[in-house]
């Protein structure tokens, strides 16, 4: 069987030839794309770790067929920065020492994006946590997780304040 | 995973004769499906995609009051629908408190209502379980079990449903849209989950090919909106199934309830309906003593089906809880943490 779907990956679009149709977008992402920013965690939408967006969504992607995406535009990891500069909740995350060994960082970076995007935090710690409550963090590193989402969402809220005066 | 034809029919025609061949089934959000399919206990031969269906994503309010919700309008979206939740807003507490962000984002309102129990040994395709393979026996019975039902269960499966989404639902008297190869029909959700009896194989009266196409709520359910809430524990703060749940709604007038509706969840293997509970409430006045009296009667029937006796006694004290939470009345917004009981309720009243 054989299949090709159309992906904007990261600004890029991308013409993908698919021999089956198991595979998921993380799998796409990770062994074919060469994009492995995202990560393979539990695989099984429990951990997070291959959160990425599509069409400006967070979503697992270990459990999103590639195929039943065709169309899409998908940001990861890899299309956050601008060149140097890096994004807001990245630099957000360095600050406030928001990782250990940072298996799980891609994932809690792109779920943060996702989470400041949906816009429904208040700059309230406890909703932050309870929203990023879908990515793990093995190392424990929950508390500069919140205060880099924190820090990140009044930088882009008073930037977005900024562009708009 | 198993090999699999694909296909993503363009129209609900072509997709219901495409789910009605052997083996088919129907993918939506897939956050369910896939999990299962990768642990081997869902192996289609057909995966039908019918997440690009035209005119089923929409929230319509109707003429009479009611509304519907498509069948696969996203979680989220319909969570953060300002007029919906308005409306019905212990329908969104009780989304909200489900799964995960993202997983919110993905998964549908159809697939909610038909997603699978997370009963470990149904999971397992080591252990035996009738509702995998029947007749195989049942490993819950003598296994870790502190979590499954004590309602509606019987011997060949103690499994419970574990959806929030369809707690508030069910109390609110939703009905279940259905198109098939036999053309349209609709079921209440209080009758579209079937209880395991000596069939734990069929989970609801869908037969093949049928899909749901919507869920509607009547104009009453949002009569409600003053007083409804939905309280949830688990295990851990969020992330979690629940290990009892209640929806309560309460129409009040001069502090005296002349309707009451109770569904409690995480208790059966369907979200369950208190239908004596809310009657013993008609004409009293919205007070602890007879809430507690209510949560009496909606477990009258309650039996342990393994270690689990005190999900009785918890189930008890969340209906009475979830009384007097919808009894205050229902906040502005949805707390951080979905009427956690360690949110600190009174913050929110």
């Amino acid at each position: 069987m054989s299949l090709s779907i159309q992906l904007r990956i990261n600004g890029t679009q991308r013409s993908i030839p698919l021999d089956d149709p198991r595979v998921t977008l993380l799998d796409l992402l990770r062994e074919r794309l060469d994009l492995t920013g995202a990560k393979k965690g539990c695989d099984r939408g429990q951990c997070g770790a291959c959160t990425v967006l599509v069409n400006g969504r967070r979503v697992n992607s270990c459990l999103a067929l590639a195929v039943s995406l065709d169309g899409a535009e998908i940001l990861t990891i890899e299309g956050v920065a601008q060149g140097d500069v890096l994004h807001p909740v990245q630099a957000a995350f360095i600050a406030h020492d928001g990782f250990q060994c940072g298996f799980c960082t891609p994932g809690q970076i792109m779920s943060a994006i996702g989470l400041i995007h949906e816009g429904q935090t208040d700059g309230d710690p406890e909703r932050v946590r309870e929203g990023m409550s879908g990515n793990l963090c093995r190392c424990g590193a929950y508390i500069g997780i919140t205060e880099a989402v924190l820090e990140a969402e009044r930088n882009m809220n008073d930037a977005s304040r900024r562009d708009a005066a | 995973m198993n090999r699999f034809e694909y296909a993503r029919p363009a129209t609900l025609a072509e997709a219901i004769s495409a789910g009605a061949a052997e083996g088919s089934v129907f993918l939506a959000g897939g956050t369910n499906l896939m999990d299962l399919m990768k642990g081997g206990i869902a192996r289609p031969a057909h995966l039908v995609d019918i997440s690009r269906l035209p005119e089923l994503d929409r929230i319509e309010h109707l003429d009479d009051g009611a509304v519907r919700i498509g069948a696969l309008v996203r979680n989220a979206d319909l969570a953060y629908d300002r007029d919906f939740a308005k409306r019905y807003p212990s329908v969104a507490e009780a989304i909200l408190s489900g799964a995960s962000a993202q997983l919110r984002n993905a998964a549908t309102t159809a697939g909610n209502l038909l997603q699978r129990t997370r009963c470990a040994y149904f999971f397992d395709t080591a252990s035996a379980c009738n509702k995998r393979a029947p007749g195989t026996g049942c490993d819950a019975r003598g296994g870790e079990n502190r979590l499954h039902a004590v309602l509606g269960w019987s011997e060949h499966c103690i499994a419970t449903h574990p959806s929030d989404f369809c707690v508030p639902l069910v109390a609110l008297d939703a009905v279940v849209e259905i198109d098939g190869p036999a053309g349209q029909r609709e079921v209440t959700l209080e009758a579209f989950h079937l209880l395991p009896g000596s069939t734990p194989e069929r989970e609801t009266v869908l037969v093949p090919g049928e899909i749901i196409t919507g869920v509607r709520l009547p104009a009453d359910a949002a009569g409600f909106a003053g007083h409804t809430r939905y309280l949830k524990v688990r295990e851990r703060t969020s992330y979690a199934f629940a290990v009892a749940s209640a929806a309560a709604s309460l129409r009040l007038e001069g502090g005296v309830i002349v309707e009451a509706r109770i569904a409690l969840g995480g208790v059966a293997l369907k979200p369950w309906r208190a239908r004596a509970a809310e009657a013993s409430l008609v004409g009293k006045p919205a007070d602890a003593s007879y809430f507690r009296a209510a949560a009496a009667l909606a477990l009258a029937d309650a039996t342990p089906s393994g270690g689990n006796a005190f999900k009785i006694e918890l189930a008890r004290r969340i209906v009475t809880r979830a009384l007097g939470l919808a009894a205050a009345g229902t906040p502005d917004r949805v707390p951080a943490l979905p009427a956690s009981p360690f949110s600190g309720a009174a913050a929110h009243v």
